[in-house]
């Protein structure tokens, strides 16, 4: 069973990438969908079995690599963990894939797209079935290679395939460190096992490992290095600047990968290695510290992106932070429940925002929307419900799951835990805000300035309007999305809904230990799932009153007073430019790294390359071959006498060699 | 230095010397005639070695026919070899450089030669016995159809050639030349050949 | 005054050669008698000579018989070389015959010299003193002087053929010049006596004859620096006369070469040694840096044809019986590319007239993808790029030159042969990559199949290659 959920997927990759052509576009995505479909009833069945039923178990595949003391197996490990990523990865997708079978009705290479749906699904599920660091490291660039390939879908456009390259190289940044991660835990354990490497924590935890020139605790510096790897992929402070970019690939990747599965390989990959994490409190605080940092800067941007898929965009990376800080504050089930909530919420949003970019012909310009619910009524109740779900409105999943988080990490006591505290209370303020805004903007109000100028937006917009050429001209009304493209929202909506109520207890819970059985670890003065519950009230309501404030604040600037937002800019034009500019860390990193790598590039290839290597190998040594060349046809003069003389001084030359040279 | 040697000087040096003329004389006549001067006196070299048939064969050949070719070609095309010998001397330097390289060269061998008998490996053939001797023609027809008829044969082919190639290359049938054919003129009878016509007196043909 | 009867010496030996020689005298009554009329029927009766001569030749039993008072030797390796230069001869022939109709060429006497340059280098690779050495020599030479003039209307043929004849004489004297020497310094003309003369060190004397001889042998093979005659004369020639000069005295004169060095010299070879070490080096050299400069198909496989004789030079300069094997292998298949190649040219008509320039072929991949291939193969083959019978040719060689620990040779022959590959595949590119001329006129029957089959030959040679390879071996051996 557990092999079926896991190579479906590859065999839908297969079919539809190989024969997609033959096949044709229908079959390859019913295919696909199909596959999926299975894999996430299947996915169901095996949570329930494990989370509440016979608990983990791994399945043995094969052999991959055996090498002196490096052994790795292809092999599949079930457990509670797994199990809720095994959920998250295959129900997302399967209502991705349906959704994209509406969303991408137009596009002419769709057996390429549902190809590369199913080629991530089956990289993301390797990951989270790994049961050793080589065969995650396996999944996780599989994804990041399926992540480029579907940034870069409509690789027709320069800033798609800009944003996949982007993608691709910040993640080598935290990919050579969790390679490196993988080397000292080998280093130290001998073994990429998981379970052999916890087996064997103790015995190493208080090591030094002399690196870039500093003493080291090993276990510290493994879990930095490996968590190194989780920011890049998780898209945390410092190496976020992907995210954001990302979105120029098609609204369903953005759902399924940039929401909620790929970018939370991180988090599944620290809860994964929580028996290492627990071994190291430093390591702990670093993570927590990012988290919150992330949480809060990501928030800030989010206030003033007017893009709707950025805005979402900054709220993932924003609720990425808020998994960390768990995971930092030790309390790894809060993240994951989390993770589990926001795969729906966010997707929800990520496809109701699809949704409504297809029913404005390609818009994604929150300011040329607006009084669109009339419109799309469903769609609008489906990002209501997101909405709510995502601000944390009490008794969706995110009031549970994002509170759980904010009690737990003022509950740690550990590490930065009031400057983590203080910053996602914040956010929580910060993120009813911008989602409210997001609402108002698309949803309330007048039909805005969208129609008068639409010519202009849609020209501004071409490139967006893939395929869509007939479509967008004549007909400007907003349409609701055909039902193909509803009905996975109604399922995520009722996830976002429900999922936090239903599984509270399992994660957070007196369910907890039947729930994880020992999945994720925690240190024995570890007491922060029932610190949690014992936190002042205060504590407890500050999320919903932030929300609450936020939300206030929403209504006021969008619905009531709408000058205000504008005057505001305008008074701080200062904060608004360093905001909307994201913190200026695209120009940051350019002139840090970009524009001196390239110059290096530049140099080697011009000097290095050009000049040496090409100058002196080929290049030279062509230009000599023709150099000798025409010295030796020029000696063919044609005049029999120069013949007759080249035959006599080779005959001298002979002659002489034997008299004065050494002949003898 | 007895008769002998003194001729053979007289002989060498005046071969040596017309050779040189040869090549270095204005006239192209002067130059044939100083060739002959040099064949003769090479045929006088082989005189005194005692080999008479190739003295004569080589006056009466290469004197008596080539050269005399030679002289007749030479005086009937108008070749203006002074044009010809322009380029001559800008190659005087390289050529003469070559040849004293090579005279050099040479005469080092043929020091050697004396001064070192070991690479003079083959053991002097021994005197014919007088009662063997004969004369260089009868020596030469002993052996020429004999022991060396196979290169008497192959040079026979290789004059074949030379015969072939100089047809092909240079005989053409001019049409409307006419030619003697000896067959037609000896199977001409009285019949064909002649017509006996009655001339009116006074009035002619 | 004794006389004695001299013994009629063997003539089974030379039988081959009596019937080409008795069959050329018959030709040339034929040709008298009938005119130009007669040219085909001539050119079949010779290919018919040829054809028996090289029956005969197979016929003829193993071992070593020599007559003629040893100036006349058959051994496994005359055998083997005689019928690669009588394959080489006649398929030459044969493919001439429509060339020479279209061009209107029909002098009779045209294979009659074919016949009789064939008989003299017969004679070549049979010779066994220095006699017979300079008269086969100068029987296949003065043949081949006329043939390169044949077309006497056109400028660039005569051209070619007299500066063939200036040289060409110029290189025989030096080669009597020697071989005078060499006489004078041993006392003997036959192999064996100069072999023995010679055993241990030689003197100045004799090593100046050596080079003397080897110089005008090296003139025969078109080997640096005496190869200035080969690219004028090959263009200047017509094809198929070019296609001949390539093929069968190539061969004669590298068997000739190999007996002269290996049974008349074989107490010195340290010192014939460093000659063919250099010629070899230079004609790999200039072979592949001049071709790259060429725009004349003719003219750029006369520098390939200097080029592959370096290498089979390499062959020699090992000096073993591996060495030998490797030049019998490398001429061996030396003669089928070349052929092929000359048939192809031989196959672009185009208007009714024949072109022979690089750029003529382009597109021929399209026009003619059966010709372009199988010419693709060829070049790929002369390039020596596996798995190709030419590949093994060099192969061959080299492996005798490492294992004479020649390493430096065998470095700068691999060398040469990368930039010899850039001239080859650039013929390859303007056939496949550039843009189509009109196609050619189709070819003849013969020319097809001849292209046809050297093609198949150095394509499939990997799949089979141990009856050349053994025959080679065998040829080597009795040399030894």
């Amino acid at each position: 069973m557990v092999q079926a959920i896991v190579f479906l997927p590859l065999l839908g990759f297969l079919i539809a990438g190989l024969f997609g052509r033959v096949l044709g576009a229908r079959p390859s995505e019913l295919i696909t969908t199909g596959f999926l479909i299975v894999g996430a009833v299947l996915s169901w069945i095996v949570f329930f079995d494990v989370g509440f039923g016979r608990g983990a178990y791994t399945v043995q595949l094969a052999s991959w690599m055996r090498s002196g003391g490096l052994v790795v197996d292809w092999s599949l490990r079930i457990d509670t963990l797994t199990a809720v990523m095994l959920v998250v990865v295959n129900s997302v997708s399967a209502l991705v894939h349906l959704y994209s079978i509406g969303y991408m009705h137009e596009d002419p290479s769709r057996p390429r797209f549902f190809g590369y749906l199913s080629l991530f699904t089956f990289a993301m599920l390797m990951l989270v079935t790994a049961d050793n660091l080589v065969q995650m490291f396996f999944g996780w660039e599989g994804v990041g290679l399926a992540s480029y390939l579907l940034i870069g879908f409509w690789y027709e456009k320069p800033s798609a395939t800009a944003a996949a390259m982007k993608a691709f190289i910040v993640n080598r940044v935290g990919d050579f460190g969790f390679m490196l991660g993988i080397f000292l835990v080998f280093v130290l354990s001998g073994s990429v096992g998981f379970d052999a490497i916890f087996a064997k924590v103790a015995s190493f935890s208080g090591l030094k490992f002399h690196f870039l020139g500093t003493d080291w605790n090993a276990v510290t510096l493994a879990c930095l290095l490996l968590f190194l790897g989780a920011m890049g992929k998780s898209a945390q402070f410092l190496l976020h600047t992907w995210l954001p970019d990302a979105m120029e690939g098609p609204t369903p990747v953005s759902a399924l990968i940039h929401a909620a599965t790929m970018v939370t390989a991180g988090v599944f990959m620290v809860a994964r290695l929580s028996p290492l994490f627990e071994a190291s409190p430093d390591a702990l605080a670093v993570v927590m510290f990012i988290g919150a940092t992330t949480a809060f800067f990501a928030g800030t941007i989010g206030l003033v992106q007017n893009d709707i898929k950025r805005v979402i965009a900054y709220s993932t990376c924003s609720q990425l932070g808020f998994m960390f800080a768990a995971l930092g504050a030790g309390a790894y089930s809060a993240g994951v429940f989390h993770l589990f909530t926001h795969a729906f919420f966010k997707a929800l949003l990520f496809l109701g925002a699809g949704s409504v970019i297809h029913a404005m012909h390609h818009e994604q310009d929150i300011r040329r929307m607006g009084g669109l619910f009339s419109k799309i009524p469903f769609t609008g109740a489906m990002m209501l419900i997101g909405t709510l779900a995502l601000t944390g409105f009490p008794f969706t999943a995110g009031y549970f799951s994002k509170d759980a988080i904010i009690e737990s990490v003022y509950a740690s006591h550990a590490g930065p835990w009031g400057y983590a505290f203080i910053l996602l209370v914040i956010t929580a303020g910060m993120t009813s805000f911008y989602s409210w805004r997001l609402f108002f903007k698309t949803f309330a109000g007048k039909p805005a300035a969208a129609h008068d100028d639409h010519g202009h937006a849609h020209a501004a917009h071409d490139d967006h309007a893939h395929g869509h050429d007939d479509h967008g001209h004549g007909h400007h009304e907003p349409h609701e999305s055909p039902v193909v493209m509803l009905v996975p929202l109604a399922f995520l909506a009722f996830g976002a809904l429900a999922a936090g109520i239903a599984f509270k207890e399992a994660f957070l819970g007196h369910g907890y230990e039947a729930f994880f059985k020992g999945a994720l670890f925690t240190g024995k003065d570890n007491h922060v799932l029932h610190a949690m519950h014992e936190v002042p009230g205060w504590v407890v309501w500050s999320p919903t009153v932030m929300m609450v404030l936020g939300f206030a604040l929403a209504w006021l600037f969008y619905i009531a007073r709408p000058d205000l937002p504008v005057q505001l800019a305008q008074s701080h034009r200062l904060a608004y430019e360093f905001l909307l500019n994201k913190w200026y860390f695209d120009e940051l990193y350019d002139f840090l790294f970009v524009r001196p790598a390239k110059a290096l590039g530049r140099f080697l290839w011009k000097k290095g390359d050009g000049a040496v290597i090409d100058g002196l190998g080929p290049d030279g040594v062509s230009a000599r071959v023709i150099d000798v060349t025409n010295a030796v046809v020029r000696l063919q003069t044609g005049y029999v006498y120069h013949y007759a003389f080249a035959m006599l001084i080779g005959v001298a030359a002979f002659v002489t060699w034997y008299m004065f040279g050494g002949a003898h | 230095m007895n008769a002998a040697a003194a001729f053979f000087y007289l002989f060498a040096g005046v071969t040596v010397a017309s050779a040189f003329m040869v090549v270095a004389s204005r006239n192209p006549v002067h130059s044939v005639l100083f060739l002959i001067l040099a064949f003769v006196n090479a045929a006088g070299l082989f005189l005194l070695m005692g080999a008479e048939f190739l003295a004569m064969i080589l006056v009466v050949v290469y004197v008596g026919a080539v050269a005399v070719l030679f002289l007749f070609v030479v005086m009937m095309l108008d070749v203006d070899f002074a044009q010809l010998r322009q380029g001559f001397l800008n190659y005087l330097p390289l050529g003469a450089l070559l040849a004293i390289v090579f005279f050099i060269e040479l005469a080092l061998v043929l020091t050697t030669r004396f001064v070192d008998p070991k690479a003079f490996k083959a053991a002097a053939p021994a005197a014919p016995k007088p009662d063997m001797l004969v004369t260089n023609t009868e020596a030469l027809g002993r052996v020429l159809y004999t022991d060396y008829v196979f290169f008497f044969q192959v040079s026979g082919l290789v004059l074949l050639v030379a015969m072939i190639g100089a047809i092909v290359l240079t005989l053409r049938h001019k049409a409307g030349v006419k030619r003697q054919d000896i067959a037609e003129q000896v199977a001409r009878t009285k019949a064909t050949a002649m017509e006996v016509k009655k001339v009116p007196s006074r009035q002619g043909v | 005054m004794s006389s004695t009867v001299a013994a009629v010496p063997a003539l089974g030996p030379a039988l081959p050669e009596i019937v080409l020689a008795l069959g050329a005298l018959a030709l040339v009554l034929i040709g008298a008698i009938r005119g130009d009329r007669s040219t085909g029927l001539v050119n079949a009766i010779t290919v018919a000579l040829i054809a028996a001569a090289g029956v005969m030749v197979a016929m003829q039993g193993g071992g070593k018989v020599s007559t003629f008072n040893g100036a006349f030797v058959v051994d496994g390796f005359a055998r083997f070389m005689k019928l690669a230069m009588l394959i080489g001869a006649a398929v030459a022939l044969v493919m001439a015959g429509d060339y020479m109709r279209k061009e209107k060429v029909h002098q009779f006497e045209f294979p009659i010299l074919v016949l009789l340059s064939t008989l003299g280098m017969m004679l070549m690779i049979s010779a066994n003193d220095l006699i017979a050495v300079y008269l086969g020599l100068e029987l296949s030479s003065l043949s081949l002087y006329v043939i390169a003039a044949i077309r006497r209307d056109d400028v660039r043929s005569t051209e070619a053929g007299l500066k063939y004849f200036v040289l060409g004489a110029l290189s025989s004297g030096m080669l009597l010049y020697g071989a005078s020497l060499i006489y004078g310094f041993t006392g003997s003309v036959s192999f064996a006596g100069i072999a023995k003369a010679l055993q241990g060190e030689a003197g100045t004397g004799a090593i100046f004859g050596l080079v003397f001889i080897l110089a005008g042998l090296a003139f025969k093979i078109s080997a640096v620096p005496f190869h200035m005659w080969t690219p004028d004369v090959y263009e200047g020639a017509p094809t198929p006369v070019t296609a001949f000069f390539a093929a069968a005295p190539k061969v004669a004169a590298i068997a000739l070469l190999v007996r002269v060095v290996m049974t008349a010299f074989p107490g010195i070879t340290g010192q014939w040694q460093q000659i063919v070490v250099f010629i070899a080096i230079a004609s790999m050299g200039l072979g592949a840096f001049a071709a790259i400069g060429q725009r004349n198909i003719k003219r750029l496989l006369a520098y390939s044809s200097i080029g592959h004789v370096g290498f089979a030079l390499v062959g020699l300069a090992a000096g073993t019986a591996g060495g030998v094997q490797g030049v019998a292998t490398y001429m061996a298949i030396y003669l089928v590319m070349t052929l092929g190649s000359f048939a192809v040219l031989l196959s672009m008509e185009r208007d009714g007239e024949y072109v022979e320039t690089i750029d003529d072929l382009a597109g021929l991949g399209r026009t003619d993808p059966v010709m372009a291939f199988v010419f693709a193969m060829l070049l790929f083959s002369l390039a020596g790029i596996p798995p190709l019978a030419g590949f093994f040719a060099k192969w061959y060689v080299f492996a005798a030159a490492v294992e004479a620990k020649l390493y430096a040779l065998a470095v700068i022959g691999v060398l040469t042969s990368v930039v010899g590959t850039y001239y080859y595949l650039r013929l390859v590119k303007i056939m496949y990559f550039d843009e189509p001329k009109a196609a050619f006129e189709p070819a003849g029957g013969v020319v097809r199949a001849v292209v046809l089959a050297s093609g198949a030959f150095v394509f499939l040679f990997w799949l089979w290659p141990a009856p050349l390879v053994n025959a080679a071996g065998a040829a080597a051996k009795s040399l030894f």
